[in-house]
């Protein structure tokens, strides 16, 4: 059984539809990432399979369950780091990780769940005098607490320092290590890229790519051949590297001419990002 | 645990947090008790006079702790996003306003007891005629203005407004319900809005529990319980966690 099941999704407030006809499965163990501009209607998407929102239409099953029953069985079984989200400003981390921890039938250890965040040396400090990148590493403290076999990261390193972000991205490892399940949102590429077993670019409410970071492209012109000729970069773009290569370098042959520089390259996540997302606009 | 267990940890939870927020924690209980002392010294010469007083501030304490704390905290609760981190858990959401408003609940009694007490170790007011009456009123009471707290933090937008719209039904209530005079003497329209609303029968009742006087008890019970579920009612229909 996949960990999570999406089946033509669709959610609608008011006339606005947020989500029209999302489907994608996230299998156990995996780190899946959902990546596109703010609006595109990721974070409806993940609230819905988080049990906050129902869905206009569609199949939804997150570790089997349909999440807008809100069992507690399911509730237990994911962790969930919203996008904004506070904290009982009065209580230190630690407290508030205990306390979190109680909801839970097979909690993780406290302690040890401070210091996989990397906050052991905030344990003791109030969650208000916390920074921006601390305060988040105390959100996904307080979602893994319970020690859940799938976790919902919405866009967890917004804000972050760069050294905050590494950290993140290390803990995001650390739970892939331990098998667990993990649904990213991000606007980030290079966080997709970095953390991703496979990504599905999301825009209008629809899924406009989906594959692995490195080998998602936008269907065509998918390899980019480039040399210098004559003191200027020469671009060809191609489905078929081979047979364009095998011509440009007979030619040259013929010619007596070297190509210099000459590249064969994908497109970066970056450019087909940009590419898919920029359409229509 | 099971949901009892776990309304039991969050009621000490917002037990420890009541304690470490100075400004709540003031305005829950000092507030009252220094108004009590104030009207007491500058108008109450006369045991008549604090016979009124005493029973009107311990409902106002009633009212301060359970409807102004609870739709002033559930409006940040929300707002902050507390809410809404505690509904993407396993925590069960009756347990988990069960220790909230437990916590609201202690409080209220709290007060009724520390003004009680005040009145008749301070001011010589005697201890109430019938402590079963004055607990039976407490009991209504928090059950009326809880519910209605929780319920108003529906109409409340945001955080920085919380206080105008708390204050904006708070201070008013107060002035009509003779909560520090006897409401006797006021213009019979704003009269007949006090007997409507639940304030002045909870001081009716502490009133007769406290002193005694032979006021229509059943009848002060029968509005504060009908407004009492009219708020349940409301606070069920219109709760949200964000």
């Amino acid at each position: 059984m996949p960990a999570i099941e999406v089946e033509d999704l669709r959610k609608s407030y008011g006339p606005v539809e947020a989500v029209r006809g999302l489907s994608f499965t996230v299998s156990r163990g995996e780190v899946f990432g959902l990546l596109g501009p703010n609006g595109a209607g990721k974070t409806t998407t993940v609230e819905i399979l988080e049990g906050y929102r129902e869905r206009s239409a569609g199949e939804v099953r997150v570790l089997g369950r349909d999440p807008e029953e809100r069992t507690r069985e399911l509730q237990e079984r994911i962790g969930i780091v919203l996008q904004s989200c506070g904290f009982y400003p009065r209580v230190t981390v630690r407290e508030a990780v205990e306390h979190f921890a109680k909801a839970y039938a097979k909690p993780r250890d406290p302690r040890e769940t401070i210091a996989l965040v990397g906050l052991d040396e905030k344990a003791d400090a109030r969650t208000k005098e916390l920074s921006g990148g601390q305060r988040r590493r105390l959100d996904l403290a307080l979602a893994l607490v319970g020690d859940p076999e799938l976790v919902f990261l919405d866009e967890p390193t917004t804000g972050f320092d760069p050294a905050a972000r590494r950290t993140a991205w290390g803990v995001v490892r650390t739970l892939k290590e331990l098998g667990k399940t993990v649904l990213l949102t991000t606007h980030y590429l290079d966080e997709a890229q970095e953390l991703a077993d496979r990504v599905a670019i999301v825009k209008d409410g629809r899924i406009v790519a989906e594959g692995p970071p490195g080998q998602i492209g936008p269907g065509s012109a998918a390899y980019r051949v480039s040399y210098v000729s004559e003191g200027r970069r020469v671009e060809h773009q191609t489905d078929d590297p081979t047979e364009l290569l095998h011509r440009l370098t007979r030619d040259a042959l013929a010619r007596g001419e070297r190509l210099h520089g000459l590249e064969v390259t994908r497109p970066t996540l970056e450019e087909v990002y940009l590419q898919l997302t920029a359409e229509g606009e | 645990m099971s949901t009892l267990a776990l309304a039991w940890e969050q009621f000490r939870f917002e037990r420890k947090l009541f304690w470490r927020n100075p400004s709540a924690a003031f305005f829950n209980f000092l507030l009252p008790l220094i108004l009590l002392v104030l009207v007491a010294t500058a108008f109450a010469g006369d045991a008549e006079d604090l016979d009124v007083l005493i029973p009107g501030i311990a409902a106002m304490g009633v009212v301060a702790t359970t409807f102004t704390a609870l739709a002033f905290n559930l409006t940040m609760l929300r707002e902050d996003g507390v809410l809404k981190r505690i509904r993407g858990t396993p925590m069960p959401a009756g347990a988990y306003l069960a220790g909230l408003v437990g916590s609201a609940v202690l409080n209220a009694f709290l007060q009724v007891a520390l003004v009680v007490s005040i009145g008749s170790l301070v001011y010589g007011v005697d201890w109430p005629h019938d402590p079963a009456l004055l607990l039976l009123f407490t009991a209504l009471g928090v059950l009326c203005f809880g519910s209605l707290g929780v319920a108003f933090a529906h109409a409340i937008p945001n955080q920085e407004s919380a206080p105008a719209y708390t204050n904006a039904v708070f201070l008013p209530l107060l002035f009509i319900s003779g909560v520090f005079y006897s409401s006797d003497n006021l213009p019979t329209a704003l009269e007949a809005v006090a007997e409507a609303l639940p304030l002045k029968h909870l001081v009716d009742g502490f009133s007769e529990a406290i002193v005694g006087g032979s006021l229509d008890v059943a009848g002060a019970a029968a509005v504060v319980a009908v407004w009492a579920l009219a708020g349940l009612f409301l606070a069920v229909r219109w709760f949200r966690w964000e």
